[in-house]
C-alpha cells in the first residue's frame, strides 16, 4: 500500500477529492468535442462545403476562435486541473487548500468557459490570438487563476526539503500562468499600441505554450512515467537541467512569431536563438525518458498509458526539432502565414499535450471509477485514430504550406495557392473527421464505463 | 537551491519571467514610445472620400446607420469626420469580432517578394495607432493581406464581396456575411459599412496609394496578344 492509499483511509478529508477529478475530466472531454466540432466547421469551409453558410452564430470565423479557445481553456485546463487535483495532494502527502474553494474554482471556470465561448459566438472576440476571451472575462479568468494557484500552492509549499522534479514544475506554472495571463491581457489591450503590442502579444502567444501547457505537462509525465513504469527517473541532473533550461529559455522566445515586422531585429535574432536553445534543452528532457524507458521498452506495447505518453513524446521532440527549424529566418521567408504553421500547431496541442492527458485519462479512470474500461479494444481505438490522423494532418498541412510559401513567394495569382491548397483542406477534413471519429469512440467507452461502475455500485448497495 | 520551493518561485517563476518581460517587451515599448494616434486623427482625405462615396451610393443605409448630416459646409465636414471615426471604431471591432484577422494579416515582410504583390514593407509608424491595440499583424494568410487594401477596390465590389465572396472571385473559401446588409448587398447596414470604412482605411495614409498589384500578362498570354497584333 503506497502512503498516499495509507493517508487516504486514517485521515477523514479524502486525500484527493475523486469525484471532482472526474468531473473535470467529463468538462474536458466535452469541450474537447466542441472544439473538434468547430475546427471542423471551419475545415469544411475552407474546401467550400460547409453546409451552414450565411448563419451569423454559426460563422466559421467565430467558431474557429472557438476551436482553438476552448482547446486551451475548456480542454487543457480542465484535464490540467483534474490531473492537478489527483497527484499533486498525492506528492505532497497533503489535500488542497481547501475543498469548497476546490468546488467553487470547478463551478466558475466552467462558467469562464462557457462565457467566453458565448462572448466569441456573438462577436465580442478580444483581439488577441488565442486570448480571444472577451474582455470583460479578463479579470474573472485572472482572478480565478489566482484561486487556482493559491488552491495548489498550498500544500506544495508546506513540503518540507527539496521537492520532487514535477513540484518544481507545478510551482512554476502557477506563476508563470498568472503572469502571462495578465501580461497578454491587459498590456496589448490598454496601454501599448502597435509594434510593441505585437511584441507583447507574441510573449504571450508562445508563454502560453510554454509557460502553461509545456510545465503542466512535463510536471505530470514526471509524475506518472515514474509510477506506470514503476522505477525512479533515469538522471537527476538530466531533470534539473531540463527544467532550469526551460525557464531561463522558454520566457525568451515570443518574438519568434512575428519576424520579419517592424519589431527590433536584434529582438528577432535573440528570439530566435533561444527557439533553437530550447530545442537543445528539450532533447535533454527526451533522452532523460528515454533512459527510463530502457529496459522496460516492452511496456509501449503492453500498457496503454505509457504509449500515449511516449508517442506524445516522440511527437514532442518532432514538433521541436521542426520550430528550431522553422524559426529561422531562412524557413520563415517561406513557410510564415502558411498552413505549416497550423500543422506544427496540431502536432503540438494535439500530438503531444492532448495525447499525455488522453495517456492520464486512460490510467485514471479505471481507477476513479472502480471497475476497468468496458473496453480494451475500443481505448486501442481511441488511440491509433488519434495518433495516425493527427499525424496525417500535421504532415498534410505542413506539406501545404511549403506549397502555399513558394506559390507566393514566385508570385503566383493568388488565386492559384487557394486551389493549390484544396487537395490538401480536403485530405485535412478526412484526418479531422478521424480524430474526431477517435474522440466518439472515447466518449462512447466511457459512457459503458460509468454505467458498469454504477451497476458495480447498486450491487454493492445491494448486498450491504 | 535549484531544488527548493524558493528557488523554484523566485529564480524561475520571478526572475527568468522578468528577465524576458523586460528584454523582450519593455525594450520595444520604450523604443517605440509616442502616443497612439486617437483615431480621430487617422481619419484621411482618401478615407473620407470613400465614406463620402459610401454615402452617396448607399443612402438610406447610411441615414439609417448615421442620421442626418447638419446643415452648413463646416458643421457637415465635422460631422463626416466624427461618423468616419466612429465607423472606424465599429469596424474594426467587427474584423476581429468575425475573424477576419485570423484569414488576413496586415503586415508586409521584407521578403519573399512580398513588396512586389502587396506594396510598400510595413513601418512601426504605422501602427502606433488606436486601431491597433491590440496590433491586428495577424499569423496566417488564407486569404490576401489586407494591409494595403484601402481604395484598390471600390465599395460596392467591398459589399457584393461581403455578402458573398464566390460571386466574385470564384474558389474563395471566404464565408459569406450577410448579416452585414439588411437582405441584399445594395443595402449594408450599420455594421456593413463600417467594415467597408475600415477596409477602406488601411493603407489610406501612404504615398502610393491606392496600392495596386504589378500586373504582367503572363508570357503564353503576352504571346498570343502580340500575334493578335500582327494578324
Amino acid at each position: 500500500m503506497s502512503e498516499a492509499e495509507r493517508l487516504d483511509e486514517t485521515s477523514e478529508v479524502p486525500l484527493v477529492e475523486e469525484r471532482l477529478v472526474c468531473w473535470y475530466f467529463y468538462a474536458a472531454i466535452a469541450f474537447m468535442t466542441v472544439a473538434m466540432l468547430a475546427g471542423l466547421l471551419m475545415a469544411l469551409q475552407l474546401v467550400r462545403w460547409n453546409p451552414l453558410g450565411g448563419i451569423e452564430l454559426l460563422s466559421p470565423g467565430r467558431w474557429r476562435m472557438l476551436h482553438t479557445n476552448a482547446i486551451a481553456y475548456g480542454f487543457l485546463a480542465n484535464a490540467f486541473l483534474g490531473a492537478l487535483h489527483w497527484s499533486v495532494p498525492r506528492l505532497t502527502l497533503r489535500p488542497v487548500h481547501s475543498r469548497w474553494l476546490s468546488y467553487a474554482i470547478f463551478y466558475a471556470w466552467q462558467l469562464v468557459v462557457v462565457a467566453t465561448a458565448g462572448g466569441i459566438l456573438v462577436g465580442q472576440a478580444q483581439g488577441l490570438e488565442w486570448g480571444e476571451t472577451p474582455i470583460w472575462i479578463d479579470p474573472v479568468a485572472q482572478f480565478g487563476l489566482l484561486l487556482v494557484a493559491i488552491n495548489f500552492m498550498t500544500p506544495i509549499l508546506q513540503v518540507k526539503g527539496p521537492m520532487y522534479v514535477t513540484l518544481w514544475y507545478f510551482l512554476a506554472a502557477f506563476v508563470w500562468t498568472f503572469m502571462t495571463y495578465a501580461m497578454g491581457n491587459f498590456i496589448p489591450q490598454y496601454f501599448v499600441a502597435g509594434t510593441s503590442a505585437g511584441a507583447v502579444g507574441g510573449l504571450f502567444i508562445h508563454d502560453l505554450v510554454g509557460l502553461f501547457v509545456t510545465p503542466l505537462g512535463w510536471g505530470l509525465m514526471y509524475y506518472f512515467v515514474p509510477i506506470l513504469l514503476k522505477k525512479p527517473i533515469w538522471s537527476h541532473g538530466l531533470s534539473l537541467v531540463g527544467f532550469w533550461g526551460l525557464a531561463f529559455f522558454y520566457p525568451l522566445n515570443g518574438i519568434h512569431h512575428f519576424l520579419y515586422t517592424p519589431i527590433p531585429m536584434f529582438l528577432q535574432y535573440g528570439a530566435i536563438m533561444s527557439t533553437v536553445a530550447v530545442e537543445l534543452v528539450v532533447t535533454t528532457v527526451v533522452i532523460n525518458f528515454f533512459g527510463t524507458l530502457k529496459g522496460s521498452g516492452r511496456e509501449i506495447v503492453t500498457n496503454l498509458p505509457v504509449r500515449w505518453f511516449y508517442t506524445g513524446m516522440v511527437f514532442y521532440f518532432l514538433t521541436c526539432l521542426q520550430c528550431a527549424m522553422q524559426t529561422t529566418l531562412t524557413f520563415q521567408q517561406v513557410i510564415h502565414f502558411s498552413d505549416w504553421v497550423v500543422g506544427h500547431a496540431h502536432l503540438v496541442m494535439f500530438g503531444v499535450f492532448s495525447l499525455w492527458l488522453f495517456g492520464i485519462m486512460t490510467y485514471l479512470f479505471p481507477r476513479l471509477l472502480g471497475v476497468d474500461w468496458y473496453s480494451r479494444r475500443l481505448c486501442e481505438w481511441h488511440y491509433w485514430l488519434s495518433t495516425v490522423s493527427v499525424l496525417v494532418m500535421a504532415g498534410d498541412l505542413t506539406l501545404a504550406g511549403l506549397f502555399q510559401g513558394y506559390f507566393w513567394a514566385s508570385l503566383q495569382p493568388w488565386d492559384a495557392s487557394v486551389d493549390a491548397s484544396v487537395p490538401f483542406w480536403i485530405l485535412r477534413v478526412f484526418a479531422g473527421l478521424a480524430m474526431f471519429g477517435g474522440q466518439l469512440v472515447f466518449v462512447y467507452n466511457l459512457r459503458k464505463t460509468i454505467q458498469q461502475s454504477r451497476a458495480k455500485a447498486d450491487e454493492a448497495a445491494m448486498a450491504v | 537551491m535549484f531544488e527548493s520551493k524558493s528557488g523554484v518561485l523566485l529564480i524561475g517563476g520571478l526572475f527568468f519571467f522578468a528577465i524576458a518581460f523586460v528584454s523582450n517587451a519593455v525594450v520595444p515599448v520604450l523604443m517605440y514610445d509616442e502616443e497612439p494616434t486617437p483615431v480621430e486623427q487617422l481619419v484621411n482625405g482618401n478615407l473620407r472620400y470613400q465614406f463620402e462615396d459610401l454615402a452617396a451610393r448607399y443612402p438610406e443605409s447610411f441615414k439609417a446607420a448615421y442620421g442626418e448630416p447638419p446643415e452648413g459646409l463646416e458643421e457637415q465636414d465635422a460631422w463626416l469626420n466624427e461618423k468616419c471615426a466612429e465607423a472606424l471604431r465599429l469596424g474594426r471591432s467587427i474584423y476581429i469580432g468575425e475573424g477576419c484577422w485570423h484569414c488576413h494579416s496586415q503586415f508586409i515582410r521584407p521578403v519573399a517578394n512580398e513588396e512586389e504583390r502587396w506594396g510598400p514593407v510595413s513601418q512601426q509608424e504605422e501602427y502606433q495607432n488606436e486601431l491597433q491595440m491590440p496590433v491586428m499583424f495577424g499569423t496566417r494568410r488564407v486569404g490576401p493581406d489586407l494591409s494595403r487594401e484601402g481604395g484598390r477596390r471600390s465599395n460596392d465590389w467591398h459589399a457584393v464581396h461581403f455578402f458573398k465572396p464566390t460571386d466574385l472571385s470564384t474558389g474563395s473559401p471566404m464565408p459569406d456575411y450577410p448579416w452585414l446588409f439588411d437582405g441584399s448587398p445594395d443595402k449594408p447596414n450599420r455594421r456593413g459599412l463600417a467594415l467597408i470604412t475600415y477596409v477602406q482605411w488601411l493603407g489610406s495614409w501612404l504615398e502610393s496609394y491606392p496600392m495596386y498589384e504589378q500586373y504582367e500578362p503572363a508570357p503564353e498570354f503576352a504571346a498570343a496578344d502580340d500575334e493578335e497584333d500582327e494578324e
